[in-house]
């Protein structure tokens, strides 16, 4: 299945491209969310079934590719918005939607392929198609966006080349030259330990330019600011998302070795600083889009705590990523109806926004509530367990000081949020402001609502699986 | 052979080190190309001819000469100034780059795998820091991109090392570098002469908080 479906998608894509007409544009679109629908539906029952060799849909792929394939709904149908009232030429129109799906596509089958080297390839691809979505506009801004981030993701990507080969020297004392994740995991013990640092510390930097983590979280940030909203979204989540496999399944082949403690200290670190990092950003940032992508770099620092912490942290790390794929992407989403009336990104120029859209301000507020994980949001649940994981852990200091940074974050956002919210701009010209259908905020309050219902009453099926995900960490 | 080949690559990059001119650069990565050519040759002995000619295809037509011809007519194209343009003296550059070197052949001097190759190892890895410190001391845009191919080179002479267990791997290796090379240049080409006159990464600086 995995094969028609790439195959399918990418002739989808290539079709996009080349095609100018508008009927046969949108029909294309349709047939890939059926596509990709029924491809999640059948992965789902057909767990861990190897296919074509290299994939194979582990519990972890499955709720992942699930999260992509609902965010991937509301994405589409907000381009499609974005497209119209922007009244894009065909061509522009078509290498959008064309490097969209391929985005997609290629998410899809990193999350489900079981050897390294090709969710490596799927990686490559995602910086191809993603560097095209930020090329959207084609000024100088833009570019220079596009610019950094393939530069930063080529660098990245040829670290985690690197710790491929030095994976394989590990690989090598063991006498094998299999580097599927489960030939990893059952000669974990054997492996050679000192190439495995080398490799852990290589392949953890490559990833974490797609996660958002220190050091290389920069390129994200300009990346998720320049994209048109829609596809900012999807890079705030499900490309996040795809980082965190990349680094969860090598932590695995690692936790079963005697140098797991040692790769907690790494990722402990980074994640404490990039949560540090975030906090000094949002307290000063003054762009909207960018403090949401910070907000993002917050949450991957939380969720790798929560994986280095253990325990309980395992399961809240993988609650936390999932829920936060809701939440901020239907904050990304909301954001462009807030630039359609203010033709703005900076928070001097927005304001008093219950007065022009109230349901996108419900969107928002609920959004904010959501995000800084107050109850009843879902995130609530799941940092507390990652809380909780800690203290077990006796990471006291870290506990202590992460709180501090979070009081601060919800401080700087709840700021701004409520500065756009309820306080008027000055000489701002309300005579011409554009009425926003309640329609396209629907998709928002689903995927917040979905967020709270998986956090407070999450569904046997969804528990199951994220506990067949992380059965084989250590306890 | 192979040690005399690898310790003339290394010779390059403190020869990089200094050079004040792009062409010298451009001169430079061709020369790396041709080397690693050699390498490959001797190294990959159980190579099948499919492997080989997607080597040389690699080394000598690509590395050795499509990037570098391609280099120099973007250079041309956007009339880049001929000088690099160090944030650092030469001097300063050259002593680091041996730094580099003294504590690659330290690290690896360290390692107590018996299979491991150490001149291969030191080469790639000191090739892969002085990438890094190139990308970091140079102001021009385009001086970044041939940090990024001496990164490459240094990682293809890693992936030659496991090479004869694993041709998969050289195999990726070349895809990683034709990719990644075609991409920044290819936005180099199109996008960057266009938009920016001259490029500069003083002009790559207003997305910032």
């Amino acid at each position: 299945m995995i094969g028609i479906y790439l195959f399918i998608a990418f002739l989808i894509s290539g079709m996009l491209f080349l095609n100018r007409n508008t009927i046969l544009n949108n029909a294309l679109l349709i047939a890939f969310l059926v596509l990709q629908i029924v491809f999640t539906v059948y992965e789902y029952n057909h767990l861990n079934i190897i296919e074509l060799q290299y994939f194979r849909p582990d519990a972890l792929g499955i709720l992942l590719l699930a999260t992509l394939s609902v965010v991937a709904i509301p994405a589409l149908y907000h381009s499609y918005v974005y497209i119209t009232t922007h009244n894009e030429k065909p061509r522009s129109r078509g290498i959008y939607y064309a490097a969209m799906v391929m985005l997609i596509t290629a998410i899809g089958a990193a999350y489900l392929s079981n050897h390294i080297a090709v969710t490596w390839i799927f990686v490559e691809i995602t910086t191809l198609s993603a560097s095209a979505l930020i090329y959207h506009h084609r000024n100088e801004r833009s570019l220079e966006g596009t610019w950094k981030y393939v530069f930063i993701c080529a660098i990245s990507v040829t670290f985690i080349f690197i710790g491929i080969l030095f994976l394989s020297m590990a690989m090598r004392q063991a006498g094998s030259t299999d580097l599927t994740f489960d030939t990893l995991l059952s000669k974990a013990p054997v492996l050679n330990l000192f190439w495995l640092r080398l490799s852990f510390l290589f392949i953890f930097t490559g990833f974490t330019a797609k996660l958002g983590l220190v050091p290389m979280y920069t390129a994200g940030i300009d990346a998720k600011d320049k994209a048109p909203a829609p596809a900012g979204a999807l890079f705030a989540t499900v490309l996040m998302n795809m980082g965190f496999v990349g680094i969860f399944r090598i932590y695995v082949v690692i936790a079963h070795t005697p140098i797991h403690q040692w790769a907690n200290t790494v990722i402990m670190i980074a994640a404490f600083l990039s949560v540090f990092v975030a906090t000094v950003y949002m307290v000063k940032v003054k762009n909207i889009k960018r403090m949401l992508a910070y907000s993002g770099i917050e949450h991957m620092g939380l969720v790798m705590l929560g994986l280095a912490a253990g325990g309980i942290g395992y399961y809240a790390a993988i609650l936390h990523i999932v829920l936060h794929a809701f939440v901020k992407s239907s904050l990304f989403f909301q954001f462009n109806q807030i630039y359609r009336i203010y033709q703005s990104k900076s928070i001097y120029d927005v304001g008093n926004y219950f007065k022009y859209n109230k349901t996108g301000a419900m969107v928002l507020l609920f959004g904010f509530i959501c995000a800084t994980a107050m109850p009843p949001s879902g995130l609530f649940i799941s940092e507390f367990m990652i809380f909780s994981s800690l203290f077990k852990a006796h990471q006291l200091v870290i506990l202590i000081l992460v709180m501090v940074l979070l009081t601060m974050i919800i401080w700087a956002f709840g700021k701004t949020i409520f500065k756009i919210l309820f306080t008027p701009v000055e000489d701002f010209d309300d005579s011409h402001v554009v009425k926003i259908n309640p329609v396209q905020s629907l998709s928002q309050f689903i995927l917040l609502g979905l967020s709270i219902y998986l956090g407070l009453n999450p569904p046997a099926e969804f528990v199951a699986l994220i506990h067949e995900a992380i059965k084989n960490l250590p306890q | 052979m192979i040690n005399v080949l690898l310790i003339m690559f290394m010779i390059s990059l403190l020869y990089l080190s200094i050079a004040n001119r792009l062409l010298t650069y451009i001169k430079i990565l061709s020369f790396q190309g041709v080397i690693l050519f050699g390498v490959a040759f001797i190294e990959l002995n159980e190579l099948t001819t499919l492997n080989l000619v997607l080597v040389l295809l690699e080394t000598i037509i690509f590395k050795a000469i499509a990037v570098p011809v391609f280099i120099n007519y973007i250079i041309k194209r956007n009339k880049i100034t001929r000088e690099t343009e160090p944030f650092l003296p030469n001097f300063v550059s050259l002593i680091i780059v041996t730094v580099i070197i003294v504590i690659t052949i330290l690290l690896s001097n360290a390692i107590t795998d018996v299979k491991l190759e150490k001149i291969s190892f030191i080469v790639a890895l000191s090739t892969l820091f002085t990438g890094l410190f190139i990308i970091g001391t140079r102001k021009k845009v385009i001086t970044h991109v041939m940090g990024y191919l001496v990164i490459e080179n240094g990682v293809f002479i890693l992936s030659l090392a496991v090479g004869n267990e694993m041709p998969l791997l050289v195999n990726l290796g070349i895809m990683l570098d034709i990719f990644a090379s075609v991409l920044i240049l290819g936005i180099f080409i199109n996008k960057i002469g266009d938009v920016l006159k001259n490029v500069d990464v003083d002009q790559l600086r207003n997305l910032k908080d």
